[in-house]
């Protein structure tokens, strides 16, 4: 047996920052729903709206911005199906909506949904073969009809290979128009300095437990300004965009983790960072023929999160490695999985320019807060002997 | 031994991987996607190939306790099971798919796979029993319930295949394997089994050839004749008829002796379909090719018996095999054999091999 696994699928969800378990626990021993007029529930408000304001203070907003949500799929849905309906409730001519080919599937199938049963004009703008968005491409599919845009979403970093979009310049061009600029950042809160005031953003997404939060509690962050149109209609909580009764443990939990890790992210970085560069250098060098997929490493924190390796291992099946890997005790992911868990090529990496069979041989390698030298000694140990296995079997089809 | 258990969501292979984990190997659950567009829930009769099925498998393996993933197949299953069945209906024969299946995908590729991958063998929920001979040779067995008994369909097996095949269940009468789910807390203890063949989700295979073929249907209509040529009635496409069918004919003009007709002949070219009395479908000879030897081929003539189609009877036999053909001469006669059906060879319990039926020698009336 392996003494301990080695987790490297941090993107996926990472572990629980003790302050998060303890303001959490704390919190679940309590009676109150912030909603209630007495004493319990002015106990379980103070802790909703302290959470609130020192979420705001950790991103750059006003308490009033944060509207909590169940968590990234929730509020990415919130920000582009009620920033959708009520900016074409304004005005008809609002159907197109601009992104990027390599968004979470969190906006792309929501986008989609909105193409097919709402009208909406979806324009995916391509990529780089790094997987950044093409800045001339988006702007000239704003400039050819600014009036008919309802609203724009761009990545703050993606998922999968961890590229950082120039969210800022979208949201410069965007407000010469007066168009509203979403941004899943996900991934990014923690991981790179995000300010949602000087970003020049709308709304940005954010979840719990990708930072060390429970899973379960997420925010839109909104401006004022913005109109939504809600989509879960009930007691009016959350300025009447999302109404459901405060889930306010986790909220407290989620709060105190993003509290943490602005706090920590430039140590974070410097720190997963070298770990991730070593990681990159000795695996490549343990696997002949395997390459990065994506941005450069350096310098830190510029073109792609410190924490995200996507490493591609030709002439094998990613679903393969992941096994064997997962065998030795070593945990990664190779992308996205259908609801049925099979493994599908990455949309991203088919974005990016790759072959199907290219995108299929790749792994993602995410670390986080509890990544040691250890793991990722043991991921190098491991990572050759899997590849020679994985290639002996091939790529199917 | 390392070992993948292929596990559909079903009782028997929940069990089997059960079973191959408490005998103590290293066992691996491995859902095998077999549909390109899965549906999400089971419909009908059948027993696998949905979500839902993924997730019961998924779900056992956890009772299990052994490591779960989805193998996406679903490709090769296309190709080498999905279009081989579209293409031998079309051409008049009645192929069957599981055979295939066996033969191309669960003990292929995913064998294959798995062996490229480190490990040693595939266990599967099949009713059939594995034995050693003095020479070392892996032998195939009927399973003790002779009613669930699916060594036909291993039948293609070869001796290559067969030495990394386990087959837990063969021992068990399958009342037992369902008391014994329930008793090791596996949820599908009572789920019901599969029947028909999986990608024909309502088991209509006519509607459901003439929706694949489209336009690669050999033909759309044409006459339904007698043994004479009379026209007794008009179908809708050969590839939706059988040897040995009854049923559905729609036949205008009943028989001068007001007895049953049976689809005796099917002619994709000229789009003619033969019946006839029952009488004329039996059968007495068979020619076979394409065979597949469980060991060694036989040499000389082997008397044993021969199964024609899944859960049929066994015909007492004499077989010749002279290179890739293979006579068999049935002592018991035998109706409503199509090409395209697998002849699998016997030797007492012992599955000797199997070929593809090419060609069927009507027997002599008397």
């Amino acid at each position: 047996m392996n003494p301990r696994t080695v987790y490297l699928d941090h993107a996926a969800t990472t572990p629980m920052a003790s302050a998060a378990i303890e303001a959490m626990t704390a919190e679940l021993a309590l009676v109150g729903n912030a909603s209630s007029l007495h004493a319990s529930g002015r106990r379980a408000r103070r802790v909703l709206e302290e959470s609130r304001e020192r979420i705001a203070a950790a991103l750059g907003s006003r308490p009033g911005e944060v509207v909590f949500t169940s968590g990234g799929t929730e509020a990415d849905n919130l920000a582009l199906k009620g920033a959708f309906w009520a900016r074409r409730g304004q005005d008809p001519a609002r159907t197109r909506i601009l992104t990027t080919t390599v968004e979470h599937h969190a906006v792309l199938d929501p986008l989609q949904w909105l193409e097919t049963t709402e009208g909406a004009h979806v324009e995916l703008v391509p990529c780089d073969e790094t997987g950044r968005v093409d800045l001339a491409a988006m702007k000239e599919a704003i400039e050819r009809d600014p009036a008919s845009v309802a609203v724009i979403s761009v990545m703050w970093a993606n998922n999968e290979v961890g590229t950082l979009q120039p969210v800022t310049e979208v949201a410069e061009m965007a407000a010469a128009h007066g168009i509203p600029v979403h941004t899943d950042a996900v991934q990014a809160v923690g991981a790179v300095p995000v300010d949602f005031a000087t970003s020049g953003v709308d709304a940005l997404s954010l979840t719990g437990h990708k930072l060390g939060g429970p899973v379960g509690a997420g925010a839109l962050v909104v401006r004022r300004e913005l109109e939504l149109t809600a989509l879960v209609h009930g007691g009016g909580q959350e300025r009447d965009v999302r109404s459901g009764t405060h889930a306010t443990a986790a909220i407290a939990g989620f709060a105190a983790a993003v509290e943490l890790a602005v706090k920590e992210q430039e140590a974070y970085a410097t720190r997963v960072g070298a770990l991730r560069d070593r990681l990159v250098e000795q695996v490549l060098a343990a696997v002949p023929d395997s390459h990065l997929n994506g941005p450069p490493l350096q310098p830190l924190g510029r073109h792609r999160l410190p924490n995200n390796a996507q490493i591609a291992f030709p002439g094998c099946e990613g679903d393969s490695l992941l096994m064997l890997l997962d065998a030795a005790g070593v945990e990664c992911s190779t992308g996205a999985a259908c609801s049925a868990g099979v493994p599908q090529a990455s949309h991203v990496l088919l974005a990016m320019g790759q072959s199907d069979e290219q995108a299929r041989s790749s792994l993602r390698f995410s670390l986080g807060h509890t990544t040691t030298d250890e793991d990722v000694d043991r991921l190098v140990a491991a990572i050759g002997p899997a590849v020679e296995r994985g290639r002996a079997a091939g790529l199917q089809r | 031994m390392r070992v993948v258990a292929a596990m559909s969501g079903g009782v028997d292979s929940a069990v089997a991987a059960a079973r191959a984990k408490e005998a103590g190997h290293d066992v691996t659950g491995v859902h095998l996607a077999l549909s390109r567009n899965p549906a999400s829930y089971r419909s009908g009769a059948r027993g696998c190939c949905t979500i839902e099925d993924a997730n019961d498998a998924r779900r056992a393996a956890d009772v299990i306790g052994i490591p779960f993933y989805v193998w996406d197949l679903s490709d090769r299953f296309h190709e080498d099971v999905v279009e081989d069945f579209m293409s031998e209906y079309a051409e008049g024969r009645t192929p069957n798919p599981c055979l295939r299946c066996n033969e191309k995908i669960k003990f292929a590729a995913v064998l294959d796979r798995a062996l490229a991958l480190g490990f040693d063998a595939v266990a599967t929920g099949h009713y059939a029993t594995l034995r050693e001979d003095a020479d070392g040779l892996v032998e195939l067995h009927r399973a003790v319930d002779g009613g669930k008994d699916q060594s036909y369909v291993l039948g293609v097996l070869d001796q290559d295949q067969l030495r990394h095949s386990l087959f837990p269940l063969g021992d068990t009468p399958k009342p037992q394997v369902r008391e014994e789910a329930a008793r090791r807390g596996l949820l599908v203890a009572d789920k019901p089994d599969s029947h028909d063949i999986c990608f024909v989700a309502d088991g209509d295979n006519a509607g459901w050839l003439r929706e694949k073929l489209g336009d690669r249907a050999p033909n759309e209509s044409g006459p339904i004749v007698d043994e004479s040529g009379e026209v007794l009635g008009e179908h809708q496409g050969t590839y939706a008829y059988t040897i040995g069918q009854r049923k559905g004919l729609r036949l205008g003009k009943p028989a001068p002796d007001g007895k049953p007709r049976f689809v005796l002949d099917i002619e994709p070219v000229s789009g003619t379909v033969t019946v006839g009395p029952r009488e004329h479908l039996a059968v007495d000879g068979l020619s076979g090719i394409r065979p597949r030897w469980a060991g060694r081929a036989p040499e000389g003539v082997l008397e044993g018996t021969v199964q024609l189609r899944a859960h049929g009877d066994e015909h007492r036999a004499r077989v010749t095999v002279t290179g890739d053909d293979v006579e068999i001469e049935l002592l018991d006669p035998a109706y409503g054999i199509a090409p395209g059906q697998a002849a699998v060879i016997y030797d007492g319990t012992r599955v000797v091999g199997s070929a593809t039926i090419s060609s069927t020698r009507r027997a002599a009336l008397t």
